[in-house]
């Protein structure tokens, strides 16, 4: 039982959920305080992923130049969504971003791509460089029942600080008043433009900035472990947005303690139908189901929440009666 | 009567003394129907001009025009002899022309005190870098502060200030809105039916302040369908009908000239209009 909870308490602070915290911080500056809809996160964490991995892999270059390739190519990217679908209704960016980041999984995904991208096999070992700029001795690192290698740690902290940073940059924005001008776009674009602001430009900003984050949160996703193409589908864009509104969408911590909470009840549902599984307890469905029950538990959950509260855990409930 | 608007006579599309806003040829169609097509039209400067004419007559989508929120199928016009055909709207409020919206639009999860903040120019703070560091524009903020708080006690709205704009009333938005245009300190100020929805008791004191906006030296142009504001506060008034300027003038002659009774009424020429809607708002 123990190591049940101590593995949903793990899951609270893995690198992963930090990725999925700050891609989902990226979606509240996007949705909750710009109105903007980006269903397409996962593929400024894909830039972020390839972007990184290819420049060290197949580049040659070294861990902050790497960085930066990504970084640029994540302004381009927010460009390329951005400059055919800001001047239109708020739909036309939905329908461009999750198709962007299909396309680009596919393209990355081909086998003539493998040279660059590692077509379906997706590339690893490109850390080496991260690796040893740990300052942590080597050793394990046992508490309770875990056991954490200094590289775990290392991989924690880091990505744990990039979010808790990102998190303190968004709530320095949202209270100035550049922060004002893009809250005003989000109720009413046409009455900000009447007040003199280049909502385009804006708009732009926003995008550019929340895809920065999306784009940080892909290199931290795959710093610890490998790029695989088939997890940027839009089941990841979907989780985060499920994260952002578990949270509350115009907030900014709920997105943080949304991707905590994902991730810590995954885990203790799968790991409870196991044990139950295991000890006869759950007769009815085998082992190799439970990947797929857990899901359909944590939906039901997700459903009940959005009854019972949906403004999401730190969202204010005023701004629901106004809305309705 | 003698005016000093007109340079002649007060016919459609007269040229005026010192026209702050002049446009020619603007025309706008949406399918087959030609909701604006205005030959020649001059707003004068520093004079309330009110723009009058029955439902669906092109007033508003001339506003949308003259402002960059619509694009005309051909025209051109300019403000304060800079020329305004293609302008995005933006910059056409930053030039000091802000309109307001027939249909409120107050942003609803913003305060009171952010709406009327957001109307405030050059705010450094706006910029995405400066932003994060505070030092760079609490001052501005404060100044800004302060005169969204007179203006928000000019229009009765200061105990709201804290408040989202969406717990407000519709006449209370409206308030709202025009006070928030005010904040971008404007040289002209187009309203669109600004009474609409505000009782009758703050009516007297809104006519006082849009005249107190003449006073300060700024041009309103304002639509409206309530002939006693139009007779009370507006220097000159213009007509139109079916998207084209009928009729212009200063209030009392415009309101007993038959192009006008026939715009607004129709076939019912035997009931007067001037006296009639009068009569209402007295
Ligand atoms: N977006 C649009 N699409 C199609 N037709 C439009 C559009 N906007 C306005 N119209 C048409 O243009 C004409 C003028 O409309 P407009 O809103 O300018 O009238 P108005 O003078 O402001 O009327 P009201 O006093 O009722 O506000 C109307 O016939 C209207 O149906
Ligand atoms: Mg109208």
């Amino acid at each position: 039982m123990d190591i049940i909870f101590g593995n949903a308490v793990d899951w609270l602070f893995q690198p992963i959920t930090a990725a999925y915290a700050l891609a989902a911080i990226g979606i509240a500056l996007h949705f909750g305080f710009t109105g903007l809809l980006n269903f397409g996160q996962a593929v400024f964490m894909a830039v972020g992923a390839y972007g990184f991995s290819i420049s060290v892999k197949v580049l040659h270059f070294g861990f902050w130049p790497s960085v930066l390739v990504a970084l640029i190519a994540s302004v381009i990217m927010a460009f390329i969504l951005g400059i055919p679908t800001l001047r239109l209704r708020s739909d036309y960016l939905a329908i461009v971003t999750i198709a962007a980041a299909e396309v680009f999984r596919f393209i990355v995904s081909t086998t003539s791509a493998q040279p660059i991208t590692g077509g379906p096999q997706g590339l690893n070992e490109y850390s080496n460089e991260f690796w040893a700029m740990n300052p942590i001795p080597a050793g394990h690192y046992k508490f309770w029942v875990w056991d954490y290698t200094q590289d775990d740690i290392f991989a924690r902290a880091v990505s744990w600080g990039l979010v808790i940073g990102f998190a303190i940059l968004l709530a320095i924005l949202v209270r100035s008043p550049w922060g004002r001008v893009i809250k005003g776009i989000r109720e009413d674009e046409d009455a900000v433009r009447s007040l003199g602001k280049n909502v385009y430009s804006y708009k732009m900003q926003s995008l550019v900035v929340g895809g920065l984050m999306g784009t940080v949160a892909g290199i931290i996703f795959v710093l610890p472990t490998s790029v695989q193409p088939g997890n940027y589908g839009t089941t990841l864009t979907f989780f985060i947005w499920t994260i952002l509104l578990l949270g509350g969408a115009s907030t900014v911590l709920g997105s943080i303690v949304g991707a905590m909470i994902f991730w810590s009840l995954l885990s203790l549902t799968s790991d409870l139908l196991s044990a139950g599984v295991d000890n006869g307890v759950i007769t009815f469905i085998s082992q190799n189901q439970i990947g797929d029950i857990r899901f359909m538990l944590v939906g039901i959950g997700l459903m009940l929440l959005v009854i019972f509260r949906p403004q999401g855990i730190f969202g204010n409930k005023k701004e629901l009666y106004f809305n309705a | 009567m003698p005016n000093d608007i007109a340079k002649g006579p007060a016919t459609p599309g007269c040229e005026k003394v010192d026209p702050i806003l002049v446009a020619n040829n603007v025309r706008r169609q949406f399918g087959g129907n030609v909701a604006v097509d205005v030959e020649h039209v001059e707003i004068p400067r520093g004079k309330i001009t009110a723009l009058i004419g029955p439902n669906g007559a092109g007033k508003t989508t001339f506003f949308n025009l003259l402002t960059g929120f619509d694009q005309p199928n051909s025209g051109e016009w300019s403000f304060d002899g800079k020329n305004l055909a293609g302008v995005a709207a933006y910059k056409v409020s930053r030039m000091g022309m802000v309109r307001t919206f027939q249909l409120t639009k107050s942003l609803n999860m913003l305060t009171v005190m952010e709406n009327m903040r957001l109307g405030a120019q050059k705010q450094p703070g706006e910029s995405l870098l400066r932003a994060l560091f505070k030092p760079l524009w609490r001052k501005n903020e404060d100044t800004i502060t302060i005169t969204a708080s007179e203006l928000l006690s000019r229009f009765k709205l200061d105990a709201k200030a804290d408040d989202f704009a969406a717990s407000l009333s519709g006449g209370q938005r409206k308030l709202l809105e025009m006070a928030r245009a005010l904040m971008t300190k404007p040289k002209l100020v187009m309203l669109d039916e600004p009474m609409a929805g505000v009782n009758p008791a703050l009516t007297q004191s809104l006519l006082e302040h849009i005249k107190g906006l003449k006073a300060e030296g700024m041009t309103v142009l304002f639509v409206e369908h309530d002939m006693h504001m139009v007779r009370n506060i507006s220097d000159w008034v213009i007509v139109m009908a079916e998207g084209k300027i009928v009729a212009e003038g200063p209030p009392n002659e415009v309101m007993k000239n038959p192009a006008v009774i026939d715009a607004y009424l129709g076939a019912h020429h035997d009931s007067d209009l001037g006296a009639d809607k009068i009569a209402k708002g007295n």
